[in-house]
């Protein structure tokens, strides 16, 4: 069973870096007929290249990023230390294969060890749900988009109105640098650290679906609104869309605190799914 | 206006572009990044670089019996090397500078004197990039820099599409782009507040 999942999860990796999530590439279509000058060149280039990538298999971009795992993970799913051997194998086995550039850095010694593993890293949650399958949302995310991601502690008393300020104006900072159209993942409440976890989760949900609750789905259209009348634009040289979507996930928070975590994904928003079976059946996203 | 640039690039043809102006690079680019300028800068041009276009890149390349090749090669963040543009256009007159999210002041009186632009390569696109790529001429300082830090040579047939985002009349469309931005942000702060 290890085999059968190294291979498939390697699989997994190469989809996601070669192939854009179709709600990503519908996205930006929308994004392209609406644009005109330069912000129509780069959304030109973006899609020519997305399809250049697909056919010849080969990463979308050249910063394939740091792997990233959620795993939920049912109570009763029988491959638990088969699954938990296998992540690291596979991210050694892509790096090679796919080809994935090296990109992790020992923080002391810069050394590379040259097969995107690493202390902690390639980094995977576990969440324990009811049930025997499993499921992984795989999130490879570069680093340019990384750096503009953000942590403020604000006081409550601020309230929703003073996260809208906060994100509208991070992003406002921000500028071309994290290679816009973005999606923004905003995680409002919990802790310092769960803030930002739930910005990442948040990323995971398809790029025009809501969040299920009206209020939070209204603050994701407004924010949408708000950042896109910035005219940052594509690349940051101007133009009418500047993020593809804004969502949001909450936690309850200290009544002393209201952190926001701000996560920045750009316009390469990788992404690959895989679902095993209590029987052994791997199923990913570019099967069907 | 869309226009295909052949190297090297003579300083009138440079002149006559300005900032929105779509182009494509034929010829020769290099690759330098932060470390490579400053061993170029310290060691002198390896071969003439002047009219050449000069590009922010660590391309993610493979080895195939002798030959290299190149499999993604998008642009790098420009803003690292600010520090470093202005002596490097100067002494050495590449007429074109690839990379993305602009560059600083600094760099741009430096596009004015020397007859230069900086051009925007969308960022993340290495697969387009690679496939413009016809071959990799030579590579340097490898060993010592290592593969995203040396300075690679590639032979390029229409590299692009080039947004021409800095000219050499001085005009940015980051500027530019900047002060409308600061000013919509303006407007929504104060629409949040009446709210």
């Amino acid at each position: 069973m290890k085999e059968k999942l190294v291979g498939r999860l390697v699989e997994a990796l190469r989809e996601a870096a070669t192939v854009l999530p179709v709600d990503v590439v519908r996205a930006l279509e929308a994004a392209r007929d609406k644009e005109v000058g330069p912000a129509r060149v780069q959304l030109e280039a973006i899609l020519e290249n997305v399809c250049l990538a697909k056919d010849n298999g080969v990463p979308i971009c050249q910063d394939t990023g740091t792997q990233t795992f959620f795993v939920r993970v049912g109570t009763a799913f029988p491959y638990l230390e088969e699954l938990r051997t296998a992540i690291p194998e596979a991210v050694r086995r892509a790096t090679q294969e796919v080809p994935l550039r090296p990109n992790t850095v020992h923080p002391f010694t810069k050394k590379n060890p040259g097969d995107n593993t690493g202390r902690f890293i390639p980094y995977v949650t576990w969440e324990l749900v009811p049930g025997d399958s499993a499921e992984i949302h795989l999130l490879p995310k570069g680093g340019g988009s990384e750096n503009c991601c953000k942590l403020t502690m604000l006081t409550p008393a601020v309230g929703i109105p003073g996260v809208k300020e906060v994100v509208v104006e991070h992003i406002a900072n921000c500028r071309g640098l994290p290679c816009p159209p973005t999606v923004v993942g905003v995680g409002v409440g919990g802790g310092a650290d769960l803030s930002l976890k739930l910005g990442k989760l948040a990323l995971l949900r398809p790029v025009g679906e809501r969040h299920p609750e009206p209020e939070v789905a209204a603050l994701e259209a407004e924010l949408e609104e708000m950042i896109n009348s910035l005219g940052i634009g594509p690349m940051g040289l101007g133009g009418k869309t500047t993020v593809l979507a804004v969502h949001v996930e909450y936690a309850h928070r200290h009544p002393a605190s209201l952190p926001l975590g701000i996560v920045v994904q750009c316009w390469a928003d990788r992404r690959a799914h895989v679902v095993i079976s209590p029987k052994g059946e791997i199923t990913l996203t570019g099967d069907a | 206006m869309e226009r295909v640039f052949e190297t090297p690039i003579a300083e009138e043809r440079i002149r006559k572009l300005e900032a929105g102006d779509v182009i494509y690079v034929s010829g020769i680019i290099f690759t330098a990044r932060d470390e490579a300028h400053k061993v170029l800068l310290e060691r002198g041009e390896p071969f003439p670089l002047e009219g050449l276009a000069l590009f922010h890149c660590g391309p993610v390349v493979r080895k195939r019996g002798e030959a290299w090749e190149v499999i993604a090669a998008g642009p790098t963040t420009s803003m690292r090397m600010e520090s470093l543009e202005p002596r490097f256009l100067r002494k050495f007159k590449p007429r074109v500078i690839i990379g993305k999210g602009g560059m600083g002041a600094g760099t741009l009186k430096a596009l004015v004197e020397v007859g230069a632009v900086y051009c925007h390569f969308t960022g993340g696109a290495g697969a387009l990039a690679a496939r413009a790529i016809k071959g990799v001429r030579e590579v340097h300082y490898l060993e010592e820099l290592g593969i995203p830090e040396a300075i690679w040579v590639f032979e390029v047939e229409r590299f692009g599409p080039l947004v021409v985002a800095m000219d050499s009349h001085g005009r940015s469309l980051y500027a530019e782009v900047g002060a409308v931005v600061q000013k919509n942000l303006e407007k929504i702060r104060a629409r949040t507040k009446e709210g």
